[in-house]
């Protein structure tokens, strides 16, 4: 590690792993073409969010000019327009997950409104006090909180999947966590925080021996690897339209469709309904009956532009670069005197986070801005996992398609810039 | 200069490095907490309060450099200052961050060394970093005993 030439290996690694045209996949993205602080952006926070391709803007503009109009309602053009383009999106998700059925597709506002809707529709079908719901150490705040509000309005147990300290799940605990009174495994795909990618399928599997549901949260994973939902064999899946090159205010819950069936609505309103009067009012057929009111039509329209884009580059190539970005990241990161990296997982993709003995997160956070670099500093809405490893905060590069070899070296030359500031 | 090293002047880089009236004052009659969810910093303040006069003030806590240095450089400049005065100073010293103040405001002469907080006003979301420890000393000066957060 330590005889690593981050230039040498730039180069070397940009050629043989690019492989589609980075930069002309990065002029399809206007906001990358700016300075930050009179330095050209470097933007690695992608975790948090990522840019949009022109494609996706101009699909939300060419809704608003030429399309708009409410969906499944009327019979006027621009409403079949509107309601043929939603579906289609649709669809698109469908072939993007693999799911069976596009009934199996919910279009809800994003990831955090997929777990909402799971928790709450499964505590209207009954969860009670014998009944207990695991998650891991390693989830995102909105895979913790809604799980903590059934069990507090239920009596339901939280159980915790403990972390290593190279940031995996400690697996040799599950044995005596995943039991019969699981109701529910909620888990995430890849910790944004640490960057680990869970073991999915096999959780599944040993879930599913025992009779519970799995949920998993794949905010951080559609994006950047190929997510197969019956490969995985879950019964749901939720990711956000935001951190897949789409708007924010949409996402997408994957349910399989004889789950989706047992489950109760989650919201009442117009188009889940079949018929209504003050007697009795019977629901809409799947996937309707999850989609209360009027959607973010645009916004999934404007999805189905950014899985397009997406699948146009090609996952498997996306995943490549990415992980090329992150090996060369973790070298070069781990070379600058000073500096720890928080999980180490054997399997992880698309972040990484670290800390400097020395200097808070905040300040590095602060110094890089001024060097026109954009990293996540903070707990990562991830708390209990700050609190494991024992720091208040980290620093958190993330990547995405159209990051560059040469971006991480800025970035490993504005942490020195950090240590210069700081006098170590 | 850069913008950086305006921010982090050599005083408060000394001050986080070392910062100065650090750990808990046995004999404090006035404790209050502080906390910013935004980046998880906590800060402790301690008085001892004799009539309306600060006679001794200590912090702890872990922060990033600029609350750090902030509340270290407060407890210095508050010893032996009356409650009242320590309000003012903090209003002059939140205008100052934000800032907010005038041009002819003499506020600088009168901040002392908090004056070097001054490059604080180029990075609004640090400003809550800056004034942290301060909210903190306002809390425990009302005699409030729950936690304030920067929120």
């Amino acid at each position: 590690m330590k005889t690593l030439n981050p230039r040498v290996s730039g180069t070397h690694g940009e050629t043989i792993h690019a492989a589609f045209d980075l930069e002309k996949v990065r002029q399809e993205f206007p906001i990358l073409d700016q300075t930050v602080n009179d330095k050209p952006l470097v933007y690695l926070d992608n975790a948090a969010t990522t840019q949009k391709p022109r494609q996706v803007i101009q699909a939300i503009t060419e809704f608003y000019e030429t399309v708009n109009a409410n969906i499944h309602r009327g019979v006027h053009l621009l409403s079949q327009r509107a309601t043929d383009r939603y579906e289609r999106s649709r669809v698109l998700v469908q072939k993007f997950l693999n799911a069976r059925s596009s009934r199996e597709i919910i279009f809800v506002g994003g990831t955090t409104a997929g777990i909402n809707l799971v928790a709450e529709s499964l505590r209207r079908h009954g969860i009670s006090s014998g009944d207990e719901i695991l998650i891991s150490g390693m989830e995102h705040h909105s895979n913790i909180v809604p799980w903590q509000m059934v069990c507090e309005e239920t009596g339901a147990k939280l159980r915790v999947i403990p972390l290593t300290p190279k940031g995996e799940l400690d697996l040799d605990r599950l044995d005596n966590l995943l039991t019969t009174k699981t109701r529910i495994l909620s888990i995430v795909h890849i910790s944004n925080a640490l960057g680990t990618v869970s073991p999915v399928k096999e959780l599944v599997k040993a879930a599913h021996r025992k009779g519970a549901l799995v949920f998993v949260d794949g905010a951080q994973s559609a994006g950047h690897l190929k997510v197969d939902v019956q490969d995985l064999g879950c019964d749901f899946f939720a990711f956000s339209g935001h951190k897949i090159y789409g708007p924010t205010g949409i996402g997408v819950l994957f349910g399989k469709e004889e789950v989706l069936r047992e489950l109760p609505p989650y919201q009442g309103g117009g188009d889940m309904i079949e018929s209504v009067s003050f007697e009795k009012t019977t629901y809409n057929v799947l996937p309707y009956r999850f989609e209360a009111g009027t959607p973010n039509i645009c916004g999934v329209i404007a999805l189905g532009e950014a899985i397009k884009f997406v699948e146009q580059i090609g996952r498997e190539f996306i995943e490549a670069h990415e992980a090329m970005l992150l090996e060369y990241a973790t070298a070069a990161i781990q070379d600058v005197p000073g500096i720890r990296i928080i999980g180490n997982a054997s399997k992880k993709a698309g972040a990484v986070s670290f800390v400097f003995d020395e200097v808070h997160a905040h300040d590095v956070g602060t110094i890089l801005d001024q060097e026109g670099i954009a990293v996540r500093t903070g707990h990562h809405c991830a708390q209990p996992v700050m609190d494991y490893f024992g720091v208040p905060a980290t620093v958190r590069a993330s990547f995405g398609l159209y990051n560059k070899v040469s971006e991480v070296d800025a970035l490993i030359s504005a942490l020195h810039r950090v240590r210069e500031v700081f006098g170590l | 200069m850069s913008l950086t090293s305006d921010l982090y002047q050599d005083i408060i880089l000394d001050h986080n490095r070392r910062p100065r009236n650090f750990g808990e004052l046995a004999e404090a009659n006035r404790k209050a907490e502080g906390y910013n969810p935004l980046c998880g910093d906590k800060v402790t303040v301690f008085l001892k309060l004799e009539g309306d006069v600060i006679k001794d003030i200590r912090f702890k806590g872990a922060g990033c450099a600029i609350s750090t240095a902030s509340a270290s450089i407060m407890t210095e400049t508050l010893k032996g200052k009356t409650a009242r005065e320590a309000e003012k100073l903090f209003e002059r010293f939140r205008r100052l961050v934000t800032g907010s103040s005038s041009e002819n405001d003499e506020n600088e002469i009168e901040l002392g060394s908090l004056a070097v907080f001054r490059g604080v006003r180029d990075y609004p979301v640090r400003v809550k970093c800056a004034t942290l420890a301060w909210h903190t000393l306002k809390a425990s000066l009302e005699g409030k005993d729950q936690q304030v957060t920067t929120e």
